[in-house]
């Protein structure tokens, strides 16, 4: 393995249970060295730059299928990079959380070759099927790419969720564990979606910050993981029964975004009485 | 069991045909080639498959099964002569099977009916309808073929029909669009891709054929070997090297430098994986690989090892 691979990752991937094949990838393409070198380079992120705190990562299943539902936070795809780091560094033992991914990546060099091989498939409902009957865990954003838009002051809210997810989860038996993940908003405090820019860069869009380019701020993030949800039933109900599933689903991030915001919102308060205290103390040496 | 192949002597066919001679069927061969080693118990008849001689051949050997294998890529034939083997073909198998009363015809089809392309999902169940085809002009004719046999299942239900997708083969042979793609030293690949390929050996073909052959089954199957792997191991397992170009690049450079001639979406399948499930067949037929991809791969090495410079 790459020199630069640390020894908990090393430890960790060999904790997962994928069946590796005799060259080191798994039947879907996803290779062992490419998941040490991703989660090499996303460790100091995880611990350090965004320092995540995990939040009842227990009710996420320890094997077997489920589905980890949440909410988009940030303009590029830190939520779902933090959210796969937080299963494989504060889950014991660890899992592959395999997100799906919007379409447009499987066109762009690198980007196609990359995310297939650290386990992120195109965002199809074969592939969400397959991944679940095959006992993964899959993650899944309902919100889609209109949730990733969301600007800087929409940051704690949720918009409109898709259907199709709980129609899933329900065809293949699997639990949904909805999940809150808070700060990506103001980590990419995006003003403003540049769509002509990205369509010339063969994305959705570019967001835009402040600053202009959407590097993210090192701002504390948070995931909490909620009780699992059952839902009984083929996945063929009518859309007025899918419906009040989804708004279970949606209401139990909702309360979770909410707890975790007034938690920031303390937070950030008691910090700033502190410093204030604590600069007044100093004799006004700032 | 009395079994008639048509294409016997293309490389795959031959594996087959000796194949079910060891395992005591009788086998009675078609093939516009010629298939001069052929030992004593195959029963050759050097004609085209559309002809009359060919029908002559199903009325007097009255054959049990038939295994069609007589289709052709677009690396083998040009359109026109493609759209004849491969649809007139086809129509000419079932026609004869159908009057001579056969009652078993099983076509040998491709796994890239499925298509390559960014939006299509790994693993392809028999049930998907063959969406690249409008991106890869060059695959219709296999298509259509492979829908025209399937229509056999109803047009003519008191004959068993089973239509098989067949992944790549890799192995001795060097035989197919896989094993010619990477023939020689220096492979090209698209730079930021890395499909999964999916092959398997002439042996396991051969196997999945008696299979079928003896469970009879009826309906459309995927068949494959062991798990894909991406094209950079695949080029260097099999003691090659690659190259990567950029996309823009590759389409430029197509048939020349000694870059292989391919139609323009052929490099569909360079991007990006044709994968199949074959769980299906596999349960109906209880057949099972018996080559891993390292000896697949190991085979081919051997046969066409690259030398050394």
């Amino acid at each position: 393995m790459a020199a630069f691979v640390s020894r908990e990752v090393e430890r960790r991937i060999e904790a997962l249970e994928i069946p590796w094949g005799p060259f080191g990838v798994d039947p879907y393409g996803v290779s062992r060295k490419h998941l040490a070198v991703g989660f090499s380079m996303a460790e100091p992120f995880f611990k350090h730059y965004f320092s995540v705190k995990v939040l009842g990562a227990e009710n996420v299943p320890a094997r077997g299928r489920a589905m980890l539902v949440g909410n988009h936070s940030g303009g590029i795809a830190i939520d779902g990079m933090m959210v796969i780091a937080s299963m494989f560094f504060a889950k014991n033992p660890p899992r592959l959380a395999q997100g799906m991914v919007e379409k447009f990546m499987n066109r762009v060099p690198f980007a196609s070759m990359l995310t297939g091989k650290l386990g992120q498939f195109t965002g199809l409902p074969e592939h969400c099927i397959r991944l679940l009957e095959d006992e993964r865990l899959l993650m899944v954003f309902p919100e889609g790419a209109r949730g990733t838009a969301k600007l800087y002051r929409e940051r704690y809210d949720l918009v409109r969720f898709g259907t199709g997810f709980v129609r899933l989860a329900m065809r293949t038996q699997s639990p949904i564990i909805p999940f809150a993940f808070l700060g990506g908003g103001a980590a990419v405090p995006s003003i403003y979606n540049a769509v002509g820019l990205g369509r010339l860069l063969g994305m959705p869009y570019v967001p835009i910050t402040p600053y202009g380019m959407p590097i993210p701020l090192p701002v504390k993030l948070e995931v909490e993981y909620g009780e699992p949800l059952v839902f009984q039933g083929t996945g063929a109900e009518a859309d007025t029964v899918i419906e009040g599933y989804v708004e279970q689903v949606r209401t139990s991030i909702m309360a979770m975004i909410e707890r975790g915001r007034q938690r920031r919102e303390n937070f950030a308060e008691q910090t700033l009485k502190q410093f204030r205290a604590g600069s007044n103390g100093n004799g006004g040496a700032s | 069991m009395k079994i008639l192949i048509t294409g016997i002597a293309g490389a795959t066919g031959r594996v087959v045909a000796l194949h079910l001679l060891e395992a005591g069927h009788e086998i009675v061969g078609i093939d516009k080639r010629s298939f001069a080693d052929a030992p004593d118990g195959i029963e050759m008849h050097r004609v085209d498959i559309r002809s009359r001689p060919a029908e002559d051949v199903f009325r007097t050997t009255q054959p049990e099964a038939v295994v069609h294998m007589a289709t052709v890529t677009h690396l083998v034939a040009r359109s026109e002569d493609r759209y004849r083997i491969n649809l007139g073909g086809t129509r000419a198998v079932f026609d004869f099977s159908h009057r001579y009363g056969v009652k078993h015809v099983v076509f040998v089809g491709r796994h890239t009916y499925y298509g390559a392309g960014p939006e299509s999902p790994l693993y392809h169940t028999e049930d998907e309808p063959p969406t690249a085809v409008g991106s890869f002009p060059e695959l219709a004719d296999l298509v259509a073929a492979d829908l025209y046999a399937g229509s056999a299942l109803w047009r003519m239900p008191d004959m068993t029909t089973t239509v098989l997708r067949m992944v790549y083969t890799l192995g001795g042979t060097g035989h197919g669009t896989l094993a010619s793609f990477i023939r020689g030293p220096r492979v090209p690949r698209i730079l930021g891709f890395d499909p999964l390929f999916q092959f398997m050996h002439e042996k396991d073909v051969a196997g999945a054929l008696e299979c079928a052959l003896k469970a009879r089954i009826r309906g459309v199957y995927n068949v494959a070997g062991p798990p894909p792997v991406p094209l950079s191991t695949l080029i260097e397992q099999t003691g090659r090297s690659s190259f990567a170009l950029p996309e823009m690049a590759y389409r430029l450079a197509l048939g020349r430098f000694g870059l292989p001639k391919l139609p323009a979406a052929a490099l569909h399948h360079i991007k990006h994986p044709v994968v199949i499930d074959d769980r299906a067949f596999r349960n109906a037929t209880g057949y099972q690989h018996k080559i891993s991809e390292a000896e697949a791969m190991r085979d081919y090495k051997n046969a066409f090892p690259v030398a050394l410079r």
